[in-house]
């Protein structure tokens, strides 16, 4: 990996600045219950752009955490009430377990693609769990796992230390927005950081890394452990649909993720979040017809964009803007060139 | 005395149902390091071939064990000049373009056959063992596995095409330059392993039924048992397909079929991170 996706850049606080007021100004002009879905989805392809653009750990089962911390968040509320509690214990939940696996796989020393079917398995392992729980056996506390029809009505979000105050609607949009932009932020924390730069050195060079002395496994599992608490952000999805089931440890799930970050393009944070955007919402357009499946569509676009731009889009753009500029630089001198070539001749005569 | 009839032979089968569905994706690992994750659509594209065939009044053997791995080895042969061989050496991203295939494949048989459940009888009535009735079609199953696994064993050892692909396996340069082209042995090994992926679907078809999405239910286990195997393709697969087979069936005969698949993949994960090279990485050194 060369070129844009090296650096990490300054954050364009202008740019940011005008999306801030956007996304604030939104539910003025829209319904606010879309856009939430999608921004939990930019969410997610935030926490796995993060842990496989910069890090160059790609994961086959990121819907794993996701769903963690949508169960925690579903089992810890039946048992508590107030929501601030199981809000956190979604977070660190998926972060221990992802530290967990991730600590078995980097001190292993697995490869690249023995990680990728790990991660895999363990996700179909809950997968297949979660969808054999129904029945009173299984129960944690007051929280029934209901099996493949997973946990509905658990008390969703409320003002902390007001569970009399729920959170919903074009607040709970604002909420979302909050956690986007907090997890933006502390990802590009994380990428300035020394510890960022160090993870960025293992993408491009893992045996330089551990040569100069870095503890390369544990910058691994460090950065797994992230970017799991991150994905663990699902529980945001489970107070969005008010249920969870065992579909948030699906396949698709899965695939969806990682198409939304190889589209958006690896080594960008803001890529991946826009592919995330634009086609969950084209998921949602297709779901509102029947003669194209939304899974014929996904796939051609990954076949597409793994065959012909395997950068993703943002970037292939960068680099086409920067060609853009170049060539316009070119030409000015060209003509710069041309017109003292011109005047010397005139000179002469 | 029945029970433990029961419980061996369940095991065989389970044994025999791995090693079928893994042999394609075993065959396109062990020898070309490509990881083919639409590997269980053309396990369910075998399937509805075998289905559409014997709906068409064709013989039911002759469907399974004849047209599916025709039909869906031909699909692999496209699949392999359209998308496959631009993406050697680069196993990610063959990965991920094969998951968009087995995405794109799911929605393409959704599309043609719709989303409900297909099933054909099994051609083999069940027999008694004591109190237990069992499927006859499992000894079948049984069968096919055995020929199977033993004619690519007799294949790869003592033919002269097998020679070429254990060969292409070891040093892709030095069979290139006894004259032999490693881009068509590369295709044709994609189209073999599409083809006896077929076989596995149509043999398959009339104990499971079919849905556009069953390739999900195949992967993950042909997955451990190809990855846990490691290189060797024949010992690498029976030896990982009898262990995974024994602990499923006795977690499943001692609990639920759930649990028989869990243990089953925390037994892979576990084995993963103790042998990264797999099973024949350790032992069985020199095998086939």
């Amino acid at each position: 990996m060369t070129g844009s996706g090296f650096g990490i850049g300054r954050i364009r606080w202008n740019w940011f600045a005008a999306l801030a007021v956007l996304l604030a100004a939104l539910p003025l002009v829209s319904e606010t219950n879309t856009p939430t879905l999608l921004a939990i989805w930019a969410l997610f392809a935030l926490s796995l752009a993060l842990m496989w653009g910069y890090a160059g750990i790609l994961s086959f089962g990121h819907a794993a955490y996701f769903g963690l911390g949508a169960y925690t968040y579903a089992i810890a509320s039946f048992n508590i009430g107030e929501s601030t509690v199981p809000f956190v214990l979604a977070l660190i939940v998926p972060a221990i377990v992802a530290a967990i696996i991730g600590a078995m796989m980097f001190y292993g020393r697995i490869s690249d693609v023995y990680l990728g079917v790990m991660t895999l398995v363990v996700t179909l392992i809950l997968n297949r769990f979660m969808n054999a729980t129904a029945g009173d056996a299984y129960r944690i506390g007051n929280a029934r796992l209901g099996g493949f029809n997973g946990i509905p009505a658990f008390p969703t979000l409320n003002v902390p230390g007001e569970p009399s105050m729920e959170v919903y609607g074009t607040f709970y949009y604002y909420v979302v927005i909050v956690c986007l932009i907090a997890a933006y932020l502390i990802a590009r924390w994380i990428l300035a950081s020394a510890f960022g730069r160090t993870l960025i050195g293992i993408r491009e060079n893992e045996l330089r890394m551990e040569l100069l002395g870095y503890n390369v496994p544990a910058y691994k599992t460090a950065i797994f452990a992230v970017s799991g608490a991150m994905a663990g952000l699902g529980c945001l999805f489970a107070n969005w649909a008010e249920i969870v089931t065992p579909s948030v440890f699906s396949l698709g799930q899965t695939a969806e993720v990682l198409i939304w970050v190889i589209v958006g393009g690896l080594g960008t944070l803001i890529g991946p979040m826009i592919a995330a955007v634009a086609l969950g919402s084209l998921k949602l357009e297709l779901g509102h017809q029947t003669t194209v499946d939304n899974s014929l569509i996904l796939g051609a676009i990954l076949i597409l964009v793994v065959l012909l731009i395997p950068r993703g889009f943002a970037p292939t753009f960068v680099a086409w803007r920067r060609r853009f500029a170049q060539s316009q630089v070119h030409r000015r001198q060209a003509r710069g060139t041309r017109r003292r070539h011109v005047a010397l001749q005139e000179a002469k005569q | 005395m029945d029970y433990a009839a029961i419980v061996v032979l369940e095991i065989l089968y389970m044994i025999a149902f791995l090693a079928l569905i893994s042999a394609g994706l075993a065959i396109v690992f062990g020898m070309m390091r490509v990881i083919n994750l639409a590997h269980g659509e053309f396990v369910m594209l075998g399937g509805y071939a075998t289905i559409a065939a014997a709906k068409a009044g064709i013989n039911i053997y002759f469907a399974m064990l004849v047209i599916s791995p025709i039909v869906v080895g031909a699909i692999g042969l496209v699949v392999e000049r359209l998308i496959v061989r631009f993406l050697y050496g680069r196993m990610i991203d063959i990965m991920l373009a094969t998951w968009g295939l087995s995405l794109l494949l799911i929605g393409l048989v959704d599309l043609i056959f719709g989303n409900t459940a297909v099933s054909v009888p099994a051609p083999i009535p069940g027999y008694r063992i004591g109190h237990y009735q069992m499927g006859g079609y499992n000894l079948f199953v049984i069968a096919v596995a055995v020929l199977l696994m033993s004619g690519m064993w007799f294949a790869l050892r003592y033919t002269r095409v097998g020679l070429v692909a254990r060969g292409a396996m070891q040093g892709r340069e030095v069979v290139s330059a006894l004259g032999y082209n490693p881009n068509t042995i590369y295709m044709l090994t994609f189209t073999v392993g599409a083809a006896l992926s077929g076989l596995a679907g149509g043999v398959m078809a009339p104990l499971t039924g079919l849905l556009p999405s069953i390739g999900g239910a195949y992967i993950a286990k042909a997955f451990i048992t190809v990855i846990t195997g490691g290189a060797a393709v024949i010992a690498g697969t029976l030896s990982a397909a009898a262990l995974f087979g024994t602990v499923d069936q006795l977690v499943s005969f001692a609990s639920t079929p759930v649990f028989g698949e869990i243990a089953m993949l925390a037994l892979a994960l576990v084995l993963l991170r103790l042998m990264p090279q797999g099973i024949t990485g350790q032992f069985f050194r020199n095998s086939t």
